[in-house]
């Protein structure tokens, strides 16, 4: 090798060194964010975390606000949207891996559910309000607002649910047909328990999605202000995020640091249900490797 | 061993006939609902354009439809959500393309093993969070380098959308590069070049159409993207490319009608409809033109 | 003797492509059939015809007739569910369910409708002992089938059909995957199953062929070439290709 080749040689390599260094710290940049994010929200919010934080109702001062009715609310339509997605989104999966017909219409079908899966949430929201609101007469109600996050996550657990389904072994269905068992009988004996903890992961991050939706439900009429214990589907309401977003909205700067100890109480329920995904699919892993 | 009875075969095909009843309605649902998404946006959109012409509502440079004398020309608001596209998508592209590159091309397993679930968790934290993030951190930030800055200003929000969607962008780009065989990129090193070269001239190219996906994906999510602008961007409607200016998006003005008190058939309400078919086509056509970047991916491999 | 299965001018087509052409063959009962040729010839779709298991394949057409107890399986009288209780199969790899070695047995008892825990019980130790797995597992019956080596699997998935108490059990190159062992012992439970069922079993194995079977059929590009007594097709083959088969030219 020449001087001019070796120098050459040198540049590129520098170049690659360099390069490796940038894409790092694009990576770092997330990380670092994450950090600063977190770190921010607890500085501001720590000091305003208490018991009485959680049982308390929202209040002019901020030294006497809660979130509690927001706590309910969100509990509320959570388990309700639990209730009508899951069943709906996992039998959806089931019709479109096990019993649809290869054709067009159900082609159509899928490609409507990709759709439906990029549709910005707020669009829910206007569906939820001109539908559910109004046409089905539920009102602003805690009905209302789950039959709209339902929809809104279905897509995620159908996608979710699907992949698991086809993650079953075909020579374990072959082998449940073979001992004479009809389709359901198959679904339910094999297909089903095989791919259950790939269908809850998927099932619980939807979930987890609308635990942290405000938009949709903004547009539903979620309540600005809540002074009273939602007590059934009936009740109007209002949820953890739509609380965190009034109050960061507040002229009081103490208020902002309220919202900050909304959000801490918001991130550690989401923390919550995301480990039990999380555990769950690492159990589903180890039992892949058998 | 003695003989088993079983059961008769009629109730099992009663049963099994009555639950593919019941699953094809259950596949049926997400027709309705794009029937529902379709029928309650464009029905208030129809009756909205009874009253103002559509060409107003799409070259109209003005847009006050809840303050006299109104105008209801949606530009403004699509310019807003335009600007608010344009800077997250400054951050989410390159640096989303970046960390993709490194953590697919460069990082150790170990390395990528552990970075990777903190993408995650940052896809997971609510948009209201970083909503907050932006109002109460990037927003003061940018005040102190830009005194002049609004409270509320299109730069912090963009900011804060763009780094929402930067593991969007990253998952999407990286499980592409992933996906590109090692013999490809052997036949490359075999030729003695850099890794950095390999990336450029291999890696990146054979899985050009998934990372064009991801980036219009991000620009449709960005399009999409409600609490952060609500929150951070402000609420006031203008034709401007200063990102350091209040400004609002179409999913900001969705909100603030939601939040005050319209009443129903008014004519402010049903505005919040036909900016919502607006909102709901631009970011139809952007995933649809997305999707069929991911399709030419598949098809070659 | 009496045939079980009559099967009569049987043509079956993947889509445009015909992967059986006028397949005719009487199956007899209590004995061991035993299909050979060399890959792509047919065997296993042909076994596959005989309890529909064909069905879950898109875009496949069957003509002609399978006659069992006097009625064309694929008529519209016969379910194929029912047949599949009545023709049992086993499959190449092991594939036991991820559960008890216990559920794994019982599973299709309890699909339809037997859910006795004294006709399960009976069952489960009835069959272990037929596939003589008995003594090595009854300690953990209600333990993972999936704990169980590829031989004892395979002998769980033959306990598994049989417990269904079928009249014939198709066995789909049942010891391809098993080490020379394990494939020694499902050949010795092959031939004492014989006494209560018909069995008819692929194998990409000649001697094997030889070893367990009385009758033979040698497949060769979707058609029958010679079906007889093993013992006649391997010693006195009447056709050439047969011949050239089992002597080792191709295959």
């Amino acid at each position: 090798m020449n001087n001019e080749e070796l120098k050459r040689l040198k540049k590129r390599k520098m170049l690659n060194s360099v390069m490796h260094g940038i894409f790092l710290a694009c990576t770092l940049f997330g990380v670092i964010v994450l950090a600063v994010l977190m770190i921010d929200i607890l500085r501001k919010g720590l000091p305003w975390l208490s018991f009485d934080f959680l049982k308390n109702f929202p209040s002019r001062f901020p030294k006497k606000s809660g979130i509690y009715p927001a706590l309910l609310g969100s509990l509320w339509v959570i388990l309700l949207t639990a209730i009508i997605a899951f069943p709906i989104g996992v039998g959806t999966a089931i019709y479109l891996e096990e019993y649809a017909e290869d054709n067009r219409f159900t082609e159509f079908i899928k490609l409507n559910i990709a759709n439906l899966a990029g549709v910005p949430s707020i669009i829910y929201g206007m569906l939820g309000l001109a539908v559910f609101v109004r046409l089905f007469s539920m009102g602003r109600t805690i009905l209302a607002a789950s039959f709209t996050m339902a929809i809104l996550i279905l897509p995620i657990i159908i996608i979710a649910s699907q992949e698991a389904i086809k993650s079953v072994p075909s020579s374990l269905k072959q082998a449940s047909y073979a001992l004479g068992t009809t389709k359901w009988q198959t679904v339910t004996g094999v297909i089903i328990p095989y791919a259950l903890p790939g269908i809850l992961t998927g099932s619980i991050l939807a979930i987890s999605r609308a635990l942290g939706e405000a938009a949709p439900l903004i547009v539903v009429g979620a309540l600005a202000y809540v002074s009273f214990i939602p007590k059934g589907p009936f009740d109007q309401f209002t949820v953890l995020p739509i609380q965190i977003f009034n109050w960061a909205g507040m002229p009081k700067k103490e208020f902002q640091d309220v919202a900050a100890a909304g959000i801490i109480v918001l991130l550690v329920i989401l923390l919550g249900v995301n480990s039990v995904a999380i555990i769950l699919r690492n159990k589903y892993q180890i039992r892949m490797k058998d | 061993m003695r003989r088993i009875e079983f059961e008769g075969k009629e109730r099992m095909n009663r049963l099994e006939k009555a639950v593919k009843i019941i699953l094809t309605t259950l596949g049926l649902i997400s027709i309705f609902t794009t029937i529902g998404i379709i029928f309650s946006l464009f029905e208030e959109t129809f009756m909205f354009f009874k009253e103002v012409s559509i060409v107003e509502f799409l070259t109209g440079t003005k847009w006050t439809p809840l303050i006299e004398p109104t105008h209801f020309g949606v530009l403004p608001l699509v310019a807003g959500t335009m600007l608010i596209v344009v800077i997250a998508g400054l951050i989410s592209i390159p640096l989303g393309l970046g960390s993709a590159i490194y953590l697919s091309e460069y990082a150790p397993k170990k390395v990528r093993k552990f970075l990777k679930p903190i993408l995650e968790v940052l896809a997971g934290v609510p948009s209201i969070v970083y909503g907050y993030f932006a109002l109460t951190a990037i927003t003061p930030l940018i005040r102190n380098i830009f005194p002049e800055t609004s409270v509320y200003n299109a730069l912090s929000a963009g900011i804060a959308v763009g780094i929402m969607t930067i593991p969007l962008v990253s998952s999407m780009s990286e499980d592409a590069m992933m996906a590109v065989p090692d013999s490809l990129r052997n036949g490359a090193y075999a030729l003695g070049a850099t890794k950095l070269e390999v990336t450029k001239d291999v890696v990146i190219p054979t899985a050009m159409s998934s990372i064009v996906a991801s980036f219009i994906l991000a620009i449709s999510r960005a399009v999409g993207e409600t609490m952060i602008v609500a929150m951070a961007a402000g609420s006031t409607p203008k034709l401007t490319i200063n990102p350091l200016e209040s400004i609002q998006t179409m999913t900001g003005y969705i909100v603030q009608i939601s939040m005050g008190d319209v009443p129903y058939g008014s004519l402010a309400y049903k505005t919040l409809f036909a900016v919502g078919t607006l909102l709901f086509l631009i970011t139809f056509i952007l995933n649809v033109i997305s999707r069929h970047f991911v399709r030419k991916y598949r098809r070659a491999y | 003797m009496e045939p079980i299965l009559s099967i009569r001018n049987l043509n079956f087509y993947y889509g445009e492509h015909k992967a059986l052409k006028d397949v005719n063959m009487d199956i007899y009962k209590n004995n061991v059939t035993a299909f050979i040729g060399p890959s792509g010839c047919g065997k296993s779709t042909f076994l596959r015809t005989l309890n529909r298991m064909n069905d879950f394949i898109e875009n496949v057409k069957v003509e002609g007739n399978i006659i069992y107890e006097g009625k064309d399986i694929y008529s519209k009288e016969m379910e194929p569910v029912e047949l599949r209780r009545r023709i049992g199969m086993v499959f190449q790899k092991p594939n036991p369910f991820p559960k008890t070695i216990y559920e794994n047995i019982v599973y299709g008892l309890r699909k339809n409708g037997v859910n006795k825990k004294e006709v399960l019980d009976e069952v489960v130790e009835k069959t272990l002992k037929a596939v003589a797995l008995y003594d090595e597992v009854k300690d953990k019956i209600h333990k993972s089938a999936l704990e169980l080596s590829g031989g004892q699997q395979q002998r769980l998935c033959i306990a598994r059909a049989i417990a269904m108490q079928p009249d014939v059990v198709l066995m789909d190159e049942p010891t391809s995957a098993l080490d020379p062992i394990s494939t020694m012992k499902i050949e010795e439970l092959v031939l004492e199953l014989k006494k209560d069922y018909t069995i008819i079993i692929v194998t990409h194995s000649m001697q094997q062929a030889a070893r367990i079977s009385d009758y033979t059929a040698f497949f060769l590009n979707g058609e029958v070439v010679e079906y007889d007594e093993t013992s006649k097709i391997f010693s006195n083959p009447r056709d050439k290709r047969t011949e050239d088969y089992i002597t080792g030219r191709f295959g």
